[in-house]
């Protein structure tokens, strides 16, 4: 298994964001039901977040740092949950942590974990390294026929070739992990005030669940 | 030369711009946290909104006027809320001193009602004070404070 790398992130964007980073890892590893162990650990995880955890979340450093980067890039937290206060909200409607698959699950236990939220894209429709920079005009998210326009100006994921995902938002059409995938890309993103650490956890944390099997 | 000397001029404009950029994503910062510690000292409260008027558009980078609109938005909040919850903290000091009394001298508050709410200590519950043994006690002036700890039932 390889370790987890840095990606590259646009000039014009490091220059106002210097603390932004992409760290990405790929994983030889295919979607499925997740096994008994990955399913205990989510209902071991419902017990130990309840509602005091998810009121004084925004508080702790890690989910506080993603509020605050979202304020900064013109995104409302409040309205645009971060992932770990969304993943918070979801456990208390729902009653516990659900499983879902294998990768929902892995990313939910490595989100809840950590705070630090994580990403897949399916490895063969990546093309090169990933990092961040804005679209320019014209461009579409992902490379699909059926790939939506992209705002020029908006902080996007890419590759080597195009968007693949818009910053904290959705992944592009036909890039993401599907029931025929061989290989995922994970990648995260790092902002202000959340350890390296954190985020090399989350990966490998999220790798090893995704690597598990009955 | 005469364009290298605009760009010489134009170069430290640029870079105060970035570094008010920079001081006021530091701004927001610091009022986003103030607003998370109100919102969780706020706790069990409700009726407190803590939300701030939404900017249109997904993620970018966002201009000196835009960022000074947000931190404009968290700090006019922020007062908002401390304000709101100033009042709530009056209301429920009233309030506790009023239920110290009823606990004190039952008799002299007949029939008064306070709730978990008016306390600020969450939804369910309540403080009645009710006659003992019901017209019996109503007759001979045995009133008490009854604790009601359940939470209504769902419709």
């Amino acid at each position: 298994m390889s370790d987890p790398s840095a990606g590259w992130v646009d000039v014009e964007v490091s220059e106002e964001f210097p603390e932004l980073r992409l760290v990405e890892l790929p994983v030889q590893a295919r979607p499925g039901r997740s096994p008994r162990s990955v399913r205990d650990r989510l209902k071991h995880l419902s017990n130990r977040f309840r509602g005091a955890q998810a009121v004084a979340q925004r508080q702790e450093p890690v989910p506080w740092a993603y509020r605050v980067f979202y304020r900064h890039v013109g995104l409302d937290p409040d309205a645009d949950r971060t992932p770990a206060e969304a993943a918070m909200l979801a456990r208390l409607v729902r009653g516990g942590f659900r499983s879902e698959n294998l990768l929902d699950d892995a990313l939910l236990i490595a989100l809840v974990e950590t705070g630090v939220p994580i990403w897949a894209l399916d490895e063969a429709q990546v093309d090169g390294r990933l990092g961040v920079r804005l679209a320019g005009s014209g461009e579409r998210l992902g490379r699909a026929v059926q790939a939506p326009p992209v705002p020029a100006g908006r902080l996007v994921v890419a590759d080597d070739r195009s968007p693949l995902a818009i910053l904290f938002g959705e992944l592009a059409p036909g890039h993401g992990v599907m029931p025929d995938t061989r290989a995922m890309r994970l990648f995260s993103v790092q902002v202000a005030g959340v350890p390296s650490i954190h985020v090399e956890e989350a990966l490998w944390q999220c790798s090893d669940i995704l690597l598990e099997r009955d | 030369m005469a364009v290298v000397e605009q760009i010489r001029s134009l170069s430290p404009v640029e870079v105060d711009e970035r570094a008010a950029r920079r001081s006021l994503r530091d701004q927001i910062a610091k009022l986003e946290r103030e607003l998370a510690a109100a919102f969780v000292g706020a706790f069990p409260r409700q009726g407190i909104d803590f939300g701030v008027a939404r900017a249109p558009g997904g993620p970018r980078m966002l201009s000196l006027g835009e960022l000074e609109h947000v931190r404009d938005d968290l700090a006019e909040r922020l007062v908002e809320v401390r304000r709101q919850l100033y009042a709530r903290a009056e209301e429920e000091e009233h309030k506790r001193e009023l239920l110290e009394r009823m606990l004190v001298e039952p008799g002299r508050y007949k029939w008064v009602r306070v709730t978990a709410r008016e306390l600020g200590r969450g939804d369910c519950g309540a403080y009645h004070v009710r006659p003992r043994l019901g017209i019996v006690g109503m007759l001979m002036g045995w009133w008490q404070v009854k604790v009601s700890s359940g939470c209504p039932l769902a419709t």
